[in-house]
């Protein structure tokens, strides 16, 4: 009885899962379809598979090149968030300087304002360091990269800061210095080693954040060799006509690498979002 | 800490110094001071109250629904069943895909592919363009922010039950308490700092909401479903207030601080130790 009950539930959360995933189906069978195979049978299973849509889509949006642009992108900001913050809430939080607790709690009230309040300032203060400075920083990819890395720097350091008062005991890193430790050593053989966890969580998060991210990319990201996968997937939904057979097609090639990544990592993220949430 | 300076901290002092001049962003042009003249129009533009108010509504009833969902899914995936983690990772799915990509793919469902399943079914009393309806372009927004975060929040949910030790549960049922007992007297206030976290994710998340709102219904029918942080950005770069729209920005900022700090505060008071 009970195991007959709990077999039941099982089919019935594959059933519940597979119909909250349909929605990806109906994109999927459809990017298959011709215009009046969609007119006929918007629903079901598509007669024949042509990948016709798949390789007009992927030449429209200049698929790969885009998916560089992405992966440059998420890759780099990424490496350099946990690296700058790790160092940077290690020194925090192992001195007792007011600065460095001024500069902590700056770091973390920050992470309170949304995007919106900073996009225009952000744009125009661009704009005067470029003149400033005499190169472009809007419309590269290393500006982005840049600004990436200022609005990462919050939550980064807030979570190994926690990580290093919490659960990393000094007497370790005393031990360490001791057998005749630098600074550097110390913070790449010792302390960046422990913070694994942290890392994998803070990875996990801005993976998903940055490769995402649409309005800082869309205000900053003008030329057509730039484009990010967000970006590139805009051009085929216009205001007036949408060729819905290459449009459906566009939105599974940008699914396909989340989904390929999630099979890989799954225990990760699942791992590290729920961990990142109980630290953050 | 340079980025971090020149990307949060200027731009939020530079915000607040343009949100009291009038300007159109033309280099050209002068900025002139205004003083508070941009907050006062803030709060008469009828544009930006309605989208207010409707950001509001749209907030309160997705996390709701978000959360009630989200707890119930992480009921189901940690009870002893064999497609328990086969559930979790299909119910998590759609938060990995961003919600402009999420935005689109259901502006096709509830858009025109409905209207396709109305043509070919013939009834068009269930099936109909959900986006070129006012009312209905809003609970469209409601429905994808919905597939959009119940599964995040499932996973931090299950992340609160899992750490709930077996002895508590035990207990209680040794005591006779039944599964509905068992929810209400134990686990949920055992599980108000999930609680606490989940709400204010999704809060925030509702009020900032802008990709699903860009993808899905570009604001429209009428800007029925514009959105403040849309109203914001159109105000800016499309109507080139730049001052009013900063204004907006800096009142928007307000509001999302003062909003998740009050409503942190509520729920973490609840908080039990055990």
């Amino acid at each position: 009885m009970k195991k007959a009950k709990s077999t039941l539930s099982s089919v019935l959360l594959v059933c519940l899962s597979l119909i909250w995933l349909s929605p990806i189906y109906i994109i999927l069978a459809n990017s298959f379809k011709s215009r009046d195979e969609m007119y006929v049978n918007p629903l079901g299973m598509p007669v024949k598979f042509s990948l016709e849509y798949y390789s007009g889509a992927m030449e429209k949006m200049n698929f790969l090149r885009a998916f560089g642009v992405s992966l440059v992108i998420t890759i780099v900001s990424v490496a350099i968030i946990v690296v700058l913050c790790a160092m940077a809430a290690w020194m925090m939080a192992r001195s007792d300087g007011k600065l460095s607790k001024a500069i902590y709690y700056t770091l973390i009230l920050t992470m309170l304002i949304p995007f919106q309040t900073l996009m225009m300032p952000l744009m125009q203060e661009m704009n005067s360091l470029e003149k400033l400075l005499g190169f472009q920083i809007k419309d590269t990819i290393g500006g982005l990269i840049f600004m990436y890395i200022g609005f990462g720097a919050g939550m980064g350091v807030f979570m190994f800061y926690g990580f290093v008062k919490g659960s990393l005991p000094r007497t370790l890193e005393e031990a360490a210095i001791i057998d005749g430790c630098n600074t550097w050593q110390l913070f790449w053989r010792v302390v960046f080693p422990l913070m694994k966890p942290t890392i994998i969580t803070l990875v996990i998060l801005d993976v998903i954040w940055i490769w995402n991210d649409y309005l800082l990319p869309s205000l900053t990201l003008k030329s057509a060799s730039n484009r990010t996968i967000p970006i590139g997937t805009q051009i085929f939904f216009g205001q007036y006509t949408i060729e819905w057979n290459m449009a459906m097609a566009a939105l599974m090639l940008t699914i396909i690498p989340v989904v390929v990544f999630y099979l890989c990592a799954q225990k990760h993220i699942v791992k590290g979002v729920a961990a990142g949430a109980v630290k953050g | 800490m340079i980025p971090f300076l020149l990307t949060v901290v200027v731009p939020f002092f530079q915000g607040i110094g343009y949100s009291f001049v009038s300007w159109n962003g033309m280099a050209k042009t002068a900025k002139v001071f205004v003083g508070f003249q941009n907050y006062m129009a803030v709060f008469s533009d009828k544009r930006f109250l309605d989208s207010l108010v409707r950001t509001t509504l749209f907030t309160v009833v997705t996390v709701a629904i978000v959360n009630t969902l989200a707890l119930a899914f992480a009921l189901w995936t940690t009870s002893r069943i064999k497609a328990r983690n086969a559930g979790r990772a299909m119910l998590f799915m759609p938060y990995l895909i961003g919600g402009l990509i999420l935005g689109y793919v259901w502006n096709y469902i509830l858009g025109y592919g409905m209207s396709l399943v109305a043509n070919a079914t013939n009834n068009s009393t269930l099936f109909f363009n959900w986006l070129s309806n006012k009312q209905y372009a809003l609970y469209a927004m409601i429905v994808v922010a919905t597939w959009q975060m119940a599964g995040y929040m499932m996973i931090i949910y299950i992340a609160g039950l899992e750490a709930i030790s077996g002895d508590v549960l035990e207990a209680a049922q040794i005591d006779g308490a039944s599964g509905w007992r068992n929810l209400i007297s134990i686990k949920l206030p055992l599980l108000m700092p999930s609680i606490t976290i989940c709400l204010f994710l999704t809060l925030s998340n509702c009020f900032k909401i802008y990709d699903v709102n860009v993808s899905l219904t570009g604001g429209g029918p009428a800007n029925a479903t514009e959105m403040i942080s849309m109203n914001i950005y159109n105000e800016i770069f499309v109507k080139s207030n730049f001052g009013l729209g900063q204004a907006k920005a800096v009142v928007f900022f307000f509001l999302v601080a003062l909003i998740t700090f009050f409503q942190v505060r509520m729920t973490s008071n609840k908080e039990v130790e055990c």
